[in-house]
């Protein structure tokens, strides 16, 4: 994927900020109508048989097929950029397929094995049409992508406060970290959805890929603490809890998000209201 | 008469049973009734004591344990787990 290729809209700070703290980022319709059915229309013949994993993603898709065009979609090439870099490695990709007549929906799970990195893969969940709210969606733990579990140990948990289903119109994408808590939902509409997704692995430092140029205006020093603020800046953004954060734990995950910040960052002395800062001063 | 277990687990703000519920689960040994994960965004009761107050019987409550050495920062999985049971006849209405 060269830069001249086509091109690309990358994110933010506070997006990227975002992503740190809540596991993903969702565009909704982001790519257009005719893809969205060219997509589909692939689909029902018979789309072309995924390359091995490690593949470079410049090399996984065969230029003019549906799955090479979502790619290169500016704003979804912006994503991979910002998040993986220039040419990050294929993993796999699936379609998942319900046929609108189910009676259960997919246990509660975090794909894969356990995973101790902070270097972190992405999924891409695309939605080439509308999904119904009796359809059922993807459902999704926002924030749960920092819990070190396994796989479906956590299908217990049946329900979580905060959970999201999407609903969304055609075309929606989810960006997600590898370790987000997800699970199919019940799709008893009689409709067939559709949700197409794709792995990559990072093949460089995820280091400021995005676009910084708004990074010198963020305050990203200490600041006097428990005073109210917009909570739009980067360092309050990585501090929003979410409603199923035991009162205790949610402080561990601001200094996990912290963690996972410093190294998108390239700065290990980075911080969000000195939640790192307090208990790593040890003085000489 | 025999009896079938309905169990609910509910998963705590913090290690009071008083505290929010912020997860949950019910299984119905009945068969009466199908919960599909991931259907329900409210909660059965606001608290676990609001579970006791209603008639639920807790078996089982998580135990504190301090963090293992070098683990101290690790999130992992949900810490106050309580475990409530009631025996109900199966002919009986739906909880």
């Amino acid at each position: 994927m060269s830069e001249s290729a086509t091109e690309s809209r990358r994110l933010s700070t506070r997006q990227v900020a975002r992503f740190v703290a809540r596991g993903f980022l969702r565009f909704d319709g982001l790519v257009d109508e005719t893809l969205n059915r060219e997509f589909i229309e692939e689909f029902e013949a018979g789309p072309p048989p995924p390359p091995p994993a490690g593949t470079p993603l410049s090399q996984a898709y065969a230029e003019g097929s549906a799955q090479h065009r979502l790619l290169q979609v500016p704003e979804v090439r912006g994503v991979i950029q910002s998040l993986l870099g220039s040419d990050p490695l294929f993993d796999h990709h699936f379609y998942h397929v319900t046929h609108g007549s189910d009676s259960r929906s997919q246990y509660l799970h975090q794909d894969s094995t356990i995973d101790t990195r902070t270097a972190f893969d992405l999924q891409l969940f695309y939605f080439p049409h509308a999904v119904r709210a009796d359809m059922g969606g993807t459902r999704l733990v926002p924030g749960s992508h920092l819990r070190v579990v396994h796989e479906s140990s956590i299908a217990r948990y049946q329900n979580v406060l905060g959970q999201e289903r999407i609903i969304c119109p055609a075309g929606t994408l989810l960006a997600c970290h590898h370790g987000l808590w997800h699970g199919g939902g019940r799709n008893a509409s009689g409709r067939r959805r559709i949700m197409f997704k794709v792995r990559l692995n990072p093949a460089e430092p995820q280091v400021r890929l995005w676009d910084v140029s708004d990074l010198e205006a963020e305050n990203l020093g200490p600041k006097p603490l428990f005073v109210p603020d917009d909570g739009e800046d980067v360092q309050s953004i990585l501090c929003q809890g979410q409603p199923w954060f035991e009162d205790d734990t949610r402080r561990l995950e601001f200094m996990n998000r912290v963690r996972l910040w410093r190294y998108l960052l390239g700065d290990e002395r980075a911080d969000a209201h000195y939640w790192m800062t307090r208990v790593e001063n040890v003085p000489r | 008469m025999r009896h079938r277990q309905q169990v609910l687990i509910l998963y705590l703000g913090n290690s009071a049973l008083d505290s929010r519920v912020v997860s949950w689960a019910l299984y119905d040994g009945t068969g009466n009734t199908n919960r599909p994960p991931g259907d329900e965004d409210e909660p059965p009761y606001a608290t676990g004591l609001d579970a006791l107050k209603d008639g639920w019987r807790l078996i089982q409550l998580s135990q504190l344990h301090p963090a293992p050495p070098g683990g101290e920062l690790t999130v992992s999985y949900q810490r106050y787990e309580c475990v409530f049971e009631r025996l109900v006849d199966p002919g009986g209405a739906a909880p």
